[in-house]
């Protein structure tokens, strides 16, 4: 990235939130079923019938707005915008414009400079979603599917106030994490539960005015997100420092081709003549209904960060990973109280064992082979020493591949680990005899080779023997 | 106020409504005579007058979160002039 | 062959109740009344005969099995604005000449539950866009008291057949006054109720914040009736209200002793027609007579009432209307190039003259650069408006004025001069602006063309409307002339 140079993002981000039913109609909002068997007379825009909103949307809003300190407002109008587009049944989007119903909220990120740094939501505010075209297939035409048209989204805007693709990650990360904490969204990417569009522009550092922004669509993944924008940040850069100046348009990210291009089709008269609907009249939220919004609320990422810190005394960085989301976060407070070992060393078994191997299978938290309980079965087994850590990582594999619990394989495999002491003394004698010309060595002062005669018992045991113990034998029968 | 043939193109064009030259000769006089009818309204004084959009004054009413339509495509696609395996058929859409 | 046609709902009802006739028998009779004189009146869009006489001998069973409805077998047509399930709803457009219903309005459904038999679909101005119903696809309906002349619109095919006795009743819309101007101008009686009184789904929307659903009849009896029926509140209608349905029919009785009624002294300026302006004065003499008192009242914004719904109408049809798109329903071009190719000549073939004026007009008053001049400003009048109805029902009970400037025009006469047209819903369209309840009463005639008695209530006043236009009714014979031809 060139120096002299200061990046200004604002996001727009799409969250699909996680109603059975659609917002202005009663249709399934199920992903994936066959074309247009999810649209009813409402979804497809049939003369004669009218919206009526979904409760459960206003309520998931309002957690929104309560989650990022922002107002609720008490009374916000929907209102029509007009444009015509095939996966647009209606020939307008029934969206909030002037009064939405979120506003002034606010989250955190950490910066470059590991400072903490605030970012400000300008608006949530609810609409429907369109339905989706598909261009595949049918020679000359492209089907419609309207499915998805009328799936309640919550479109969080920002401020401008990101300055980098790095920020911006962050914050969608937040943001990300928040709707589900919250349980208003699944954040499925794959699915487009969650999707983000970038305002995208560079000035001189130190110039006030904003430069010229570009928009970016169709950023579904975080990876790709913070390429696009760093593509987007150096094609402006490089077209203004060629004399060039940059074009207020909406650009489409390629993440094939890895390159942004124009959209000019979607831009050619751009009027949408929002008008208030007259279908559909004010929404009024009153203290109660915000009140019992803010009973529901969960305790947020930051907060559980912080008492996982406080009370569990882990490190800060491991509190942040286990809180990124909230069923890791309950899956690891679940296996802490289920187990005597410090809350620390279940920790590193999430982050560790388990989260390796829930990457290498590509699953959630949620979808875990072993669960919370079980986890702790194991972790109860090393801090009693019946086995030791490097045996447990035996176990571990065992019953993410099915085969029982830890106590079960434990027994199924012999893996107990050797704490009879005359038993230990019995294998360390054998090691001793095997060995004289080692056992001479040390004796006449090579503490060295301590290591040696460890290896031996512990192969001799197949790795049961406990270690702390043949330490101790070997020091014993040697010195004699 | 009158309008012109541009004007009428324009607003045509956001309507997506094909208009024949006859048309447009005739809307252009009769688009700029309700113009200049509705332009009485400037006369009224309304400083300060909340905009009315709703006739009465109540709330939105919510409807509980319920799944209450099942699948009738294949009776709602009785009306649809091109469909294919259960889609809306329209001339290829170029993005 | 009984005098089926004269009688009204009431009447009807009765002899059904007593064994004097069948709804089958009454049902017949009315079909052949249609089929022997709609030709002349082009009142019809669709009509329903078969489905009519199934109708007919499924409430002569539930009669003889003790569950007859309020409306038993009663004949009724519905404007063809209203959604039928199964039945063409053409909405009077070329658009949706091919357009089946796959489901009933909630009008249709109340009255269909009540036991209504329907006839068929009435004739309208083309998605209800018009004051005279030339602007039908199919043709203008004419005036069965001078078939030269229009019915009035848009609901003129409703009014014109209440008015030619092929049915007592019909459903109408109005959102400028589409039911009152066709009822004056036919000597029928029409009610619009407040807004939200009755449900809207699946009144195909023309502009949803003044569209109000209500009937045509000849009686206030009758329309006291039907609309204790159609009024209701509707789940699926964010903008119906939730209030308890009061019992119209019992409400009538009353005498109207005391009745405050409203003189505006706007009425009687300029544009009112001199002999249309006397019946009217005779008529508010004939509620004086029956004891109502009369106090002037200022409606200062009342000149503005027509700019301003000339903005807003317009406004909310060109978005209403643009799901007419040629993609899940309705008309669609053939061999389109592209998609614009494909909206563009779907929607230009597919709507009439006086549509795409609307449609154009109001994506003009929504623009960048003209919001806040038409669309802003119309809203903020048509607040003044609601304020001067608000002061002046602070002191009367009910407005009373001419339905319209004069009676009924000839067909042709104002349809090249759109705002000619415009300028007879003068008197109707504050109540609309307003959301208030308005009725027309025939209150007698100019030149052997009838003209109505226009009364306005505050909000929910649908009870008081009808009591002052049916014990009017007692003392007059207005509503009992018919047309000559359709004796």
């Amino acid at each position: 990235m060139s120096a002299g140079w200061e990046v200004v993002i604002g996001l727009e981000i799409h969250t699909q939130l996680a109603t059975k039913s659609k917002i202005f109609s009663g249709a399934s909002t199920a992903y994936g079923s066959e074309p247009n068997t999810q649209a009813c007379l409402v979804d497809l825009g049939y003369p004669g019938v009218l919206p009526v909103l979904n409760k459960e949307v206003v309520r998931m809003a309002t957690m929104f707005g309560l989650a990022v300190n922002a107002t609720v407002a008490r009374r916000s109008v929907f209102a029509r915008k007009n444009y015509f587009y095939p996966d647009l049944p209606k020939g307008y989007q029934i969206s909030q414009m002037e009064l939405p119903i979120v506003e002034h909220g606010e989250m955190f990120i950490t910066d470059a400079d590991g400072n903490e740094k605030r970012i400000g939501i300008t608006r949530a505010h609810l609409e429907e979603d369109a339905g989706k075209s598909i261009h595949e297939g049918l020679d000359a035409s492209s089907g419609i599917d309207l499915n998805r048209a009328g799936t309640p989204l919550l479109e969080i805007v920002s401020e401008p106030d990101l300055r980098s693709a790095k920020e911006a990650v962050a914050y969608l990360r937040k943001i990300h994490t928040i709707v589900r904490y919250l349980g208003i969204s699944d954040g499925n990417m794959q699915e487009g539960s969650f999707r983000c569009d970038a305002n995208v522009s560079v000035r001189p550092m130190g110039q006030k005015e904003l430069g010229t922004r570009a928009e970016l669509k169709n950023l579904n993944s975080f990876r790709f997100i913070e390429k696009a924008i760093n593509l987007e940040v150096e094609r402006q850069i490089d077209l203004i420092e060629d004399g060039g100046t940059v074009a207020q348009e909406t650009r489409l990210y390629d993440s094939d081709k890895h390159e942004t291009r124009s959209m000019r089709s979607k831009e050619e008269a751009n009027d949408y003549r929002y008008f208030p609907d007259p279908d559909l009249l004010p929404v009024e939220i009153s203290d109660e209904f915000i009140a019992a919004a803010r009973a529901a609320l969960p305790e947020l990422p930051a907060a559980k960060e912080q008492r996982f810190v406080s009370a569990y005394e882990l490190r800060a960085d491991d509190a942040t990973i286990l809180t990124a989301s909230r069923a890791l976060a309950d899956y690891f407070e679940t296996l802490v109280e289920a187990t005597d070992a410090k809350p620390q060393i279940a920790a590193n078994w999430v982050i560790g064992e388990l989260s390796g191997a829930l990457n290498k299978d590509n699953k959630d938290i949620g979808d875990s082979n072993i669960s919370a309980t079980d986890l702790a079965g194991l972790v109860n087994r090393i801090h009693d020493n019946t086995i030791s850590g490097k045996i447990a990582k035996q176990v571990f594999e065992a019953m993410w591949n099915g085969k029982g619990s830890a106590d079960e394989v434990i027994e199924s495999q012999g893996l107990k680990q050797i704490t009879d002491n005359s038993a230990i003394e019995a294998v360390v004698q054998k090691v001793i005899d095997e060995n004289p010309s080692q056992v001479a060595e040390y004796r006449a002062g090579k503490d060295k080779l301590i290591g040696f005669f460890v290896g031996k018992v512990m192969q001799e045991t197949r790795g049961q023997a406990n270690p702390g113990q043949v330490n101790q034998v070997l020091k014993d029968l040697l010195k004699a | 106020m009158s309008l012109d043939k541009d004007q009428v193109q324009h607003i045509a064009m956001l309507a997506r409504l094909k208009l024949s030259d006859e048309e447009y000769a005739e809307n252009v006089k009769k688009l700029s005579k309700i113009v200049e009818f509705v332009d009485q309204l400037s006369s009224a004084d309304t400083d300060g007058v909340v905009p009315m959009a709703h006739p009465l004054d109540a709330a939105q009413r919510l409807r509980p979160d319920a799944v209450t339509d099942i699948n009738e495509r294949d009776r709602f696609q009785e009306n649809a002039p091109a469909v294919s395996d259960g889609l809306y058929l329209v001339p290829k859409v170029i993005e | 062959m009984t005098d089926f046609h004269t009688q009204t709902l009431a009447e009807l009802s009765r002899g059904l109740e007593n064994g004097d006739f069948t709804s089958l028998q009454l049902t017949e009779a009315l079909l052949q009344r249609i089929s022997a004189h709609n030709d002349k009146l082009n009142a019809f869009i669709t009509i329903t005969a078969d489905e009519a006489l199934a109708a007919a001998v499924r409430a002569d069973a539930a009669r003889a099995g003790g569950s007859a409805g309020v409306l038993n077998g009663l004949p009724i047509i519905h404007k063809d604005i209203f959604c039928t399930r199964g039945v063409k709803t053409s909405c009077g457009s070329k658009m949706l000449d091919n357009f089946i219903s796959p489901y009933d309005a909630t009008v249709v459904a109340k009255l269909q539950q009540a036991g209504a038999v329907v006839l068929g679909k009435a004739n309208m101005d083309e998605f209800a866009m018009g004051s005279s119903n030339e602007t039908s696809f199919y043709g203008a309906v004419k005036n069965p008291w001078d078939l030269e002349c229009s019915p009035g619109g848009s609901s003129g095919g409703s009014s014109a057949a209440v008015a030619a006795r092929f049915a007592p009743a019909a459903t109408g819309t109005d959102t400028g006054g589409s039911i009152r101007q066709p009822a004056a101008l036919t000597g029928t009686v029409g009610i619009k109720p407040t807004y939200g009184r009755v449900s809207r789904y699946g009144m195909i929307a023309f502009a949803s914040s003044l569209d109000q659903a209500g009937v045509i009849t000849r009686s206030a009896e009758d329309a006291a009736c039907m609309l204790g029926v159609m009024a209701g509140f509707d789940e699926r209608d964010s903008t119906s209200i939730d209030q308890p349905v009061p019992d119209y029919t019992a409400a009538i009785g009353k005498s109207i002793k005391g009745l405050r009624v409203g003189i505006v002294r706007q009425h009687f300026d300029v544009g009112l027609e001199a002999e249309t302006g006397a019946r009217v004065k005779d008529a508010i003499a004939m509620l004086e007579s029956l004891g109502a008192t009369t106090v002037e009242v200022d409606l200062p914004n009342l000149d503005l009432s027509v700019p301003a719904y000339y903005v807003v109408a317009p406004a909310e049809c060109s978005s209403n209307l643009s799901r007419f798109d040629g993609v899940r329903f309705g008309h669609r071009a053939e061999n389109a190039e592209d998609l614009l190719d494909l909206y563009c000549r779907s929607r230009g073939e597919g709507f009439g003259d006086e549509v795409k004026r609307r449609i154009l007009t109001g994506a003009y008053v929504l623009s960048a650069g003209y919001y806040d001049a038409y669309y802003l400003k119309a809203q903020q009048v048509r607040q003044l408006i609601a304020d001067d109805f608000k002061r002046a029902f602070a002191d009367v009970d009910v407005i009373a004025g001419p339905t319209t400037p004069a009676p009924a025009f000839k067909l042709g006469d104002k349809f090249n001069d759109p705002i000619t047209m415009y300028l007879n819903d003068v008197y109707t369209i504050g109540a609309n602006l307003a959301g208030l309840p308005a009725m027309s009463v025939p209150c007698g005639f100019v030149k052997d063309l009838p003209v109505g008695l226009h009364l306005v209530g505050s909000h929910f006043s649908e009870a008081t409307l009808l009591q002052c236009a049916h014990q009017y009714q007692q003392q007059t014979e207005f509503h009992q002339a018919c047309p000559e031809d359709f004796q």
